[in-house]
């Protein structure tokens, strides 16, 4: 099962025709991938698709997407607006047909096995949407009739407890239409916690939520993770995939670009050196004939990205010492996710802080 | 054990339908209706006159001369008027607004995920649509019984054959002309849940059923347009009248029923096509 894993981000890589910053940056992680493996990967897989596509009115929407999600992780899913995971996500819970490719959720094929999968599957799809002439609680309740594999006689009490999981339970009895965005937000959420779910699918979870809600659904996504319940969350903010998620997947245009797990996506993007001095010029040429590209240097301030292979950074800093440029600082600037998805998607991107 | 779990999905569809102050609204505007023919009928005859014109006879809601000798004709009078536009107006907002409500509200695709199963919930749409039928049907002769009984005398009831037969044996064959009412409107209910089917707009799909019962009325009277009339669902309607004739003509109540069956079959089976294959991205 190791080898569609492997083979997939290389696949893309191949096909998308894209800067020359990103064929590198994909380079390195199919690389990374390749080499270290996906934690997780001997395990089974949760969700995975083949070739997975959809066209509307002759435009793709979702265009050979090979995702692989496994058991247990927290996955992040990633990309700009449009770029098809919204798609991708209902293709997966059945409730649009793909043009061609196939999706397996839980082992089982979808959308055909889904009166067998989607029970154990919780879902929060494109935000939330409730009755508004009723209560929050009938809401649930209503929800949870709609399965029919959930027992009527215990139906009360989980949907009290999913309630109070989402700390809803004061408002409980309050029409819908009546809750701000956050509250609905988690009224969705505890729909989908109506019963012990393997996999949780939240779209934008935190979407409108104030900054204490977000950390507190960020604490309650882990704390399922930590039960064993795989989750599978898109998101458009780098810094929450970065505090909860095990692996992530970067979409774009339709297409996967690269999906690994965070360290290794992180890593994909090469580092970059800093230096600080008041001798900016000199610096700069030093380093330039080091190999160092795409130097840009500020006032007081040199930076640039290091080649595929690094020199010794020690000799380096005792080198620019030596030809008499004061350093007043050295060192690797943080690479991050945001850095990676910049470099993947060669796109602006909505992020937070 | 599976039957009942269904059934709790049918049972949470019913409490949603009935539980909505638009279906209250319309069971208000329907009792109304019986309220005010009565109340008029109780005007017109304080100085024993008679209503509806007597000599032109055609003229008027069928059953309305007989109202001011027996209060049981207000049922009769009032399930009469509001059959051709009321009652199916009613049906129309509701089946229309059943899956493309939903749809444009965007729960349908959390009761999918649920799952509810996309034919196990078009049929508790369809069997909630037809439950509301019959309660829309009973509101209407309920509060037709009671203002008549309240309003008018109340006897043996003349049939339309001359014959007289007891008032018990009248309220068995007016509980029989409501159910017969209720029956005639599956045909409007299942065409549109179709019309729901097709659209993500709620307000779109009431608006077109409805606009498509006020088109086949108006054909319907149309002399020229003779030959497509026997297939136009509301074609038979009044035939629920011979229920009060002495013997019961079964003719039209049957060609009625049957056109009504096919209505279900043909507009139930585009429902199910049309609904099991569409994606879902609202």
């Amino acid at each position: 099962m190791a080898q569609p894993q492997a083979a997939a981000p290389g696949e893309s890589a191949t096909t998308v025709g894209a800067p020359r910053t990103a064929a590198e940056a994909r380079a390195a992680v199919t690389e990374a991938a390749e080499q270290g493996g996906v934690a997780g990967d001997t395990g089974d897989v949760v969700i995975e698709t083949r070739r997975l596509a959809k066209q509307y009115r002759g435009t793709l929407a979702v265009d050979g997407l090979d995702l692989r999600v496994p058991r247990g992780s927290v996955f992040g899913f990633l990309g700009p607006n449009g770029s098809g995971k919204t798609t991708t996500i209902r293709m997966l819970m059945g409730l649009i047909q793909p043009t061609s490719g196939s999706a397996r959720v839980l082992g089982r094929p979808m959308p055909n096995a889904a009166r067998s999968v989607l029970p154990r599957v919780g879902a929060l799809i494109e935000g939330p949407a409730l009755y508004g002439f009723l209560s929050g609680r009938h809401n649930l309740l209503r929800f949870d009739a709609a399965d029919p594999t959930a027992d009527p006689r215990t139906r009360k009490a989980r949907v009290g407890a999913a309630l109070e999981r989402v700390g809803l339970a004061a408002a409980a009895d309050k029409k819908a239409r009546a809750y701000s965005l956050g509250m609905k937000q988690r009224l969705g959420l505890a729909a989908a916690l109506l019963q012990p779910r393997e996999l949780l699918v939240l779209d934008e979870p935190t979407n409108g939520l104030d900054p204490q809600g977000m950390r507190e659904i960020r604490a309650l996504v882990r704390e399922l993770a930590a039960d064993g319940t795989t989750v599978f969350l898109s998101s458009h903010l780098l810094d929450e995939i970065e505090q909860v998620c095990t692996h992530a997947a970067v979409m774009a245009r339709g297409r996967l670009i690269a999906q690994g797990t965070v360290a290794e996506l992180s890593a994909g993007s090469r580092g970059r050196l800093g230096v600080t001095t008041p001798d900016v010029a000199e610096a700069a040429r030093l380093l330039a004939a080091r190999g160092l590209t795409g130097l840009v240097t500020e006032e007081q301030k040199v930076i640039g990205e290091l080649p595929a292979e690094p020199p010794d950074l020690a000799e380096l800093n005792a080198e620019l010492v030596g030809a008499g440029v004061r350093v007043r600082g050295f060192g690797l600037e943080r690479t991050s996710l945001e850095d990676t998805f910049v470099a993947l998607t060669g796109e602006g991107f909505d992020v937070a802080g | 054990m599976r039957v009942w779990w269904s059934l709790g999905l049918l049972r949470s569809e019913l409490v949603t339908v009935f539980r909505r102050w638009r279906t209250l609204a319309l069971f208000g505007v329907l009792a109304g209706v019986p309220l005010l023919v009565g109340i008029a009928v109780r005007i017109e005859t304080r100085n024993g006159g008679t209503v509806g014109g007597g000599p032109r006879g055609d003229n008027g809601p069928a059953f309305l001369e007989q109202v001011s000798n027996n209060g049981l004709f207000l049922t009769f009078a009032s399930l009469a008027a509001t059959l051709p536009f009321f009652l199916p107006m009613a049906i129309g907002v509701v089946a229309g607004d059943s899956v493309a409500g939903e749809a444009g509200g965007g729960t349908l695709r959390y009761l999918l995920v649920a799952p509810a199963g996309r034919t196990r919930l078009l049929v508790v749409k369809y069997a909630s649509v037809l439950a509301f039928c019959v309660v829309a049907t009973l509101v209407v002769a309920l509060s037709g019984l009671i203002v008549g009984f309240a309003l008018f005398p109340v006897g043996e009831v003349t049939t339309l054959s001359g014959t007289t037969i007891p008032l018990s044996a009248g309220m068995l064959r007016a509980l029989l002309i409501a159910l017969l009412v209720a029956g005639s409107l599956v045909g409007i209910a299942a065409l549109g849940l179709f019309v729901s089917t097709v659209t993500d707009s709620g307000i779109a799909a009431m608006a077109t059923t409805v606009g498509l019962l006020i088109t086949v009325q108006i054909v319907d009277t149309i002399p020229q347009l003779h030959v497509v009339q026997p297939y136009l669902f509301p074609h038979y309607w009044l035939s629920f009248a011979d229920i009060l004739r002495d013997p019961v003509q079964w003719t039209g109540i049957a060609k009625n029923l049957g056109l009504q069956a096919l209505y279900a079959a043909v507009f139930g089976s585009a429902a199910w096509a049309r609904f099991t294959t569409r994606d879902v991205t609202a």
